[in-house]
């Protein structure tokens, strides 16, 4: 938990709501989902063509993009460190526009405001633009419980809706599927009963793509229609005119955000920015960073309400849960910045093989591996920031530039840190460390622990190398070997061969 | 120049072949070098790890090791990346301003082997032969922590005999799946990102994968002789070394590929 600025500790996500915490470590779900071979071509397949489409509409833009990405930084930045103003002035500004302003501390506060609201139309219904922050907090589930059913409109979130399966990506969340599989699962569930008299699927349903998103829109139609309510997200916010913004490429979430007498939006309180013109960059880093698109084709901005036109209510519920702790830590506040594009998902070695289940969080990827720990806590999370090699590819990606690999190992740091801590015995992993931090300390002791790793060579005394270490090598050796170390560590050779030029130190 | 070989704790330890063939590169050409034995470890794996507090004094010892060098050159692109990227703020952190202003002036003056021939000695032929077919895998921290670029490949472009295959842009740009403590705590995931590193390198037909860390090629090279594939791992500084008389990187007699040289020459 982070310290805040007056010694109090801040408020992280509670536990028990939302999808920010996995049932199993990282690495134990990383292993199922590596032994799923489908699984694995999809996602190969998939985000190997979303980065060369980026690759493409971003290096066109050739030394501009640079200067975007320091534009794009430098206003978050500048939220973050205004976020009391900026919060306030969006308040203001959405009032002054007959729009309605509440404040969620977590996401039982979030999702009860919003339960209420609708509750107070008299819908048992609603229709749902794609967001991350409601799933952030269940809120679909916290509706379902009250007996109101909520229908993703996205065409990848109503894949998964329908699959009564899990995102596994901020912009795809149905990535982890191909065709055949969509297919099937409309086919199956479309019309099925628990789906509230949805449209079903034609039963020649073929598995082409238009096919398919044809299926998908005469079913969603029907939804379009018949709402009164529509929940979304946002994508930015102008504090200065109090204007939220949608992005997306289907047209779906136009219909919600214009069709429904009442609109509520529910967004992470950084997604701030300052000025109508601030938009300008980032319209241009979240398309090219994320669909790879120069322009991506629905772009909705609404102010408040107007007569006539849209929405006759619209409430903006500002989610915390978890970010005012994040804020509060200076080393980690930048993972705020983020504008949720997935291009981090979308290079990442890692993610391409474990897949966004493994993270556990509606936040897979590098910015789940820096961003959920900080909102749950680092205990809750304990191995996220390690489900990375540092290889830096986010960051070379990052339209908003988010250090994402140092990020980790400050965030390993508090792991650790924590971890000391507690009253267990220390772990296995933390003795190592410090057995060897000890006899690295003095030149002396490196030596004598260098040649005694030459004991080492007796495990491989047939074969040259080592096949079998024991623990904790041994995970080393399950898939590689291992060189035998060598009779005389360069050390010695040097002092032995040229001891007469210097031998400082030890 | 005066230059103190950054030895690192694996070379070391592990791979002292690596570090004869640094020294006899920079001696031939003119430098003159030293190895301050009063150096461990740089504290790279204790900083990744998340254990700073045990890295702390490593630092301390590193940063006073290597005072008064002109230069100081390692083998290993983490390494270097680790003190010019990590040091000053694992200092700061732990609130030792003199030992992050320390810091910061050894980053200055810290150079990964590849990145002190070509961009301070500015050269590209530092009269090297190695007559066999190679790749060269860019470790994630001489391509995206360091930007060494093409460094390493032009110095491998004019090694004489050489047959340089290069790996295809996206198979070279993406991670072994080493990682440091990752290759052992996600031991899963990093083995699937090594099996495909391995198909890419396979795919080249190169008898030699070499790259500028020693640690990502222990790694490769593992991979690579568990599989019996009989493509060896050499460093970069052992390819350089090796000249037409005196021919470097060459596979000890009877020992399994993939070795990385590793052991006696
Ligand atoms: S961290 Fe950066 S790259 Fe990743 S989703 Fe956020 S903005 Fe995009």
């Amino acid at each position: 938990m982070t310290t805040a600025f007056l010694g109090m500790p801040l408020p992280t996500a509670p536990r028990g709501v939302g999808m920010l915490r996995g049932d199993e470590p990282f690495p134990q779900a990383a292993r199922r989902a590596l032994g799923d071979a489908q699984l694995r071509r999809n996602l190969g397949k998939a985000t190997g063509t979303i980065r060369a489409r980026r690759a493409a509409v971003v290096g066109e833009l050739g030394d501009d993009w640079e200067r975007l990405r320091e534009a794009g930084a430098a206003i978050k930045d500048d939220v973050l460190a205004n976020l009391d103003r900026y919060l306030l002035q969006l308040e203001e500004q959405v009032s002054a526009r007959s729009g309605t302003v509440h404040w969620a501390r977590d996401a039982n506060e979030a999702n009860r405001i919003v339960l209420d609201l609708v509750r107070a139309t008299g819908a048992t219904e609603v229709v749902k633009v794609k967001s991350m922050a409601t799933q952030e907090i269940g809120l679909n589930e916290a509706l379902a419980e009250a007996g109101i059913a909520a229908w993703e409109t996205d065409l990848a979130e109503l894949i998964v809706q329908l699959g009564h399966d899990r995102p596994s990506h901020i912009l795809v969340p149905a990535i982890h599927r191909n065709r055949a599989e969509i297919r099937e699962i409309f086919l199956r569930e479309m019309g099925a009963p628990g789906n509230g008299g949805g449209v079903p699927a034609p039963p020649d349903l073929s598995d082409d793509p238009r096919e398919l998103a044809m299926a998908a829109r005469r079913h969603l139609r029907d939804r379009f229609l018949r709402a009164r309510v529509a929940i979304s997200g946002a994508n930015f916010a102008v504090a200065e005119t109090g204007t939220l913004a949608v992005v997306e490429s289907e047209g779906n979430g136009r219909m919600c955000l214009t069709l429904p007498d009442t609109l509520i939006t529910v967004m992470g309180l950084e997604k701030i920015v300052p000025t109508w013109r601030d938009l300008e960059v980032f319209l241009q880093l979240l398309p090219r960073s994320s669909t790879g698109e120069r322009m991506n084709p629905y772009t909705s901005l609404w102010t408040g309400v107007t007569d006539g036109d849209g929405p006759r209510e619209f409430h903006l519920v500002l989610l915390d849960n978890g970010r005012t702790a994040t804020l509060a830590d200076p080393a980690g506040r930048a993972a705020l910045r983020c504008i949720r594009c997935s291009a981090c998902l979308n290079v990442c070695p890692v993610y391409e093989r474990a897949g966004g289940h493994a993270y556990g969080s509606v936040y897979p990827g590098p910015i789940g591996a820096v961003l959920s720990p900080q909102l749950t806590g680092v205990a809750d999370n304990p191995t996220l920031p390690y489900a990375s090699t540092l290889c830096g590819a986010c960051l070379e990606v990052c339209p908003v530039a988010i250090d994402i690999p140092s990020m980790l190992v400050h965030l390993r740091t508090k792991v650790v840190d924590a971890g000391r801590r507690g009253a267990r015995p220390p772990k296995p992993e933390a003795m190592v460390m410090a057995a060897a931090g000890w006899a690295m300390a003095k030149p002396g002791r490196w030596r004598r622990a260098l040649r005694a790793a030459r004991l080492g060579r007796l495990l491989g005394r047939r074969r040259g190398v080592i096949r079998h270490a024991p623990p904790p090598l041994a995970a080393w050796t399950s898939a590689r070997d291992l060189p035998l170390p060598p009779t005389e560590p360069f050390r010695d050779r040097w002092s032995r061969t040229r001891g007469h030029q210097q031998g400082s130190g030890s | 120049m005066r230059v103190g070989l950054f030895v690192t704790c694996l070379v070391d330890g592990m791979f002292p072949n690596v570090g004869e063939a640094t020294v006899a590169l920079l001696e031939r050409l003119g430098h003159e070098v030293d190895v301050p034995l009063a150096q461990t470890c740089c504290g790279q794996m204790h900083i990744n790890t998340g254990y700073a507090r045990e890295a702390l004094p490593l630092l301390r010892r590193h940063v006073a090791a290597f005072a008064g060098y002109d230069a100081v050159v390692a083998p290993s692109a983490s390494c270097v990346g680790s003190v010019r990227h990590q040091y000053v703020g694992v200092a700061q952190g732990a609130g030792d301003a003199a030992l992050a202003q320390a810091a910061a002036e050894l980053a200055g003056r810290t150079y990964e082997l590849s990145e002190f021939l070509v961009d301070v000695c500015e050269l590209t032929d530092v009269g090297a032969s190695f007559p066999h077919r190679v790749t060269y895998h860019p470790t994630c921290h001489s391509l995206r922590m360091l930007r060494l670029g093409d460094a390493p490949l032009r110095l491998l472009r004019a090694v004489r005999g050489i047959d340089l295959v290069e790996l295809e842009p996206a198979a070279a740009a993406s991670c072994c799946g080493f990682g440091g403590t990752f290759a052992l705590k996600n031991a899963d995931t990093s083995t699937a990102m090594l099996a495909d590193k391995m198909r890419d390198v396979l795919a080249t037909r190169a008898e030699v994968v070499t790259s500028a860390d020693s640690s990502c090629l222990m790694h490769i090279g593992g991979g690579l002789s568990r599989l019996r594939t009989g493509v060896r791992a050499v460093h970069l500084a052992e390819i350089l070394a090796g000249t037409a008389s005196d021919p470097a990187g060459e596979p000890v007699a009877g020992a399994a590929a993939g070795s990385v040289s590793g052991g006696p020459r």
